[in-house]
């Protein structure tokens, strides 16, 4: 059931539209096996729809994308899992009934199932919440959830979209570092969307800047330390420190050129 | 702890006060019906201005006949509510599948709700006589609209993203259905099941009303016909305490089912 996680990720010269609103125009990157790349830039850039183009959720217009070569939606359907912006964990099920969705949905027994997640819930701090429902847990907690429920479907590809946009600062933080520790465990190659560019700079080894409407990768800046144990000492490094400078820097200079 | 128990009261006096407004207006009038002012009021008998209490007799020494009609007016409405809720659920569903489905038939139904039941009743007597059928008919006709459109609501209401998610996660049409669709549209069902819950007793009203040997209905213009005003009380207090029992049912069915709410 298991897939080989080293698979690398080729984006080539990709464009989509929404009727004649061009979302993304010549797009291309290139992730490595295991690697994470953050995808910042500007509101309504096409960030989220290049990951749906990624999963296999949509096709795009021109050029193509392949994950391991197979470049069909269905293939990358197959070996990417998307991990949407709100938790949108499912309020009927448990928190490991929620975990456990891509398990049951291959047909494995819920018995079964529970069993398998449980040992991650173990592994990444959540024990003794399985029974819990949705609702009875705080944001962070649920984002760890959604974040398991991503992992356990053995997927190869993580797309991750802003996944933690509705957490205060604090929270964010801690998540920031517990899913630095999870990718350190279970490394994919991963694409993560966000708005922060220091959450990118600490939890992904390359940052590929984009552009305003139709987005294309304007810049790529590789992290100093990625996903170090260390959180605040790696992020208050001045290596750091100097490349969040830059990647704001591009960041202002998309958004006049827009 | 302080905040619990001001729950607790407020609780509490949800039902306290209108009972209480209740208990007050059936106070008054049996106040004024037994001063003999509401006959006086109306210029009419006191006989056909009954007090509560008279109605509270008619029921105790009718109770068997009663009772046998409620039975009756019952089973025409548990039935015509079944068949309601498994047609609009069934339709509601493949109008969710199919556009096809949904773009040709969504209207008709919209439009169908402009035909008064009450003018289809007297056809569907003729169609299929003076037994159960036409009533268990009429009552599943009441209840097929708002059950169809809520469940249809339901399935519509469904996230978008999470659909999206579920794909990623190997789910199939039929698991995304099954997992995501139907539970987000149970509370649009209950719902709709709540309301023609309630317009259910008038659909077998009315449904007895055209023709019927028995039943509430029946026993209504019956009474009327007869001047047996405390009785004609009486069914009617039934009849609405047959709709206020089965809300209450589905209420607590919903809240057994519904338990993420």
């Amino acid at each position: 059931m298991r897939q080989d996680t080293r698979v690398k990720l080729e984006i080539a010269g990709v464009g989509h539209a929404y009727g004649d609103l061009r979302t993304l125009d010549s797009l291309t990157l290139a992730g490595e096996a295991h690697e994470v790349i953050g995808l910042v830039g500007p509101s309504g850039c096409g960030k989220s729809t290049l990951l749906e183009l990624i999963c296999g959720l949509q096709e795009p217009t021109e050029g193509a994308i392949a994950i391991d070569g197979g470049s069909v939606a269905e293939a990358r359907l197959e070996r990417c899992a998307l991990m949407p912006q709100r938790d949108l964990l499912l309020p009927w099920y448990s928190a490991i009934d929620n975990a456990a969705l891509a398990l049951r949905n291959r047909g494995m027994k819920r018995a079964e199932a529970r069993a398998e997640a449980a040992e991650l819930f173990d592994r990444f701090g959540l024990a003794g919440f399985e029974a819990a429902r949705p609702a009875e847990l705080s944001g962070g907690m649920r984002q760890r959830v959604a974040f398991l429920r991503t992992l356990i479907a053995g997927k190869p590809v993580l797309a991750l979209d802003e996944p933690f946009a509705s957490l205060d600062a604090i929270t964010r933080a801690e998540m920031q570092e517990w899913l630095a520790a999870a990718l350190r465990t279970a490394p994919r190659t991963t694409i993560l969307v966000t708005h922060d560019v220091e959450e990118a700079l600490y939890l992904c080894d390359r940052v590929a800047v984009m552009s305003a409407r139709p987005g294309h990768i304007v810049a790529e800046l590789s992290a100093p330390h990625p996903r170090a144990e260390d959180r605040d000492g790696a992020v208050t490094d001045p290596k750091f420190v100097s490349a969040r400078e830059k990647a704001l820097r591009t960041l202002r200079q998309t958004l006049r050129g827009s | 702890m302080h905040d619990k128990g001001t729950t607790k009261w407020d609780g509490a006096w949800k039902w306290v006060l209108p009972a209480l407004f209740l208990l007050t207006l059936v106070g008054l009038w049996q106040v004024a019906a037994s001063a003999g002012l509401l006959a006086d009021l109306f210029g009419l008998e006191d006989f056909l201005v009954p007090s509560p209490a008279e109605i509270g007799e008619a029921l105790w020494e009718n109770r068997s006949l009663l009772a046998e009609n409620a039975w009756v007016t019952l089973r025409e409405i548990l039935l015509g509510f079944a068949c309601a809720l498994v047609a609009g659920v069934a339709f509601a569903i493949a109008m969710h599948l199919s556009g096809f489905v949904l773009r040709s038939t969504y209207p008709l139904v919209i439009a169908s709700q402009t035909i008064p039941i009450v003018a289809i009743a007297p056809i569907l007597v003729i169609w299929f006589g003076f037994g159960i059928v036409p009533k268990v008919l009429v009552v599943a006709l009441v209840c097929f609209f708002p059950i169809t459109v809520a469940t249809l609501n339901g399935l519509s209401s469904v996230d978008p993203e999470a659909n999206k998610m579920m794909r990623t996660l190997y789910a199939s049409r039929w698991q995304i259905f099954r997992r995501l669709s139907a539970p987000t549209s149970l509370p649009y069902l209950f719902t709709g099941i709540k309301i023609s819950i309630v317009f259910a007793p008038i659909g077998a009203l009315f449904g007895e009303w055209v023709g019927a040997s028995s039943g509430l209905g029946h026993q209504i213009l019956q009474d009327n016909a007869q001047l047996q005003t405390a009785r004609l009380f009486a069914a009617v207090a039934i009849l609405s305490a047959i709709g206020l029992i089965l809300f209450g049912l589905v209420a607590l069915i919903e809240r057994r089912v519904v338990t993420w709410r």
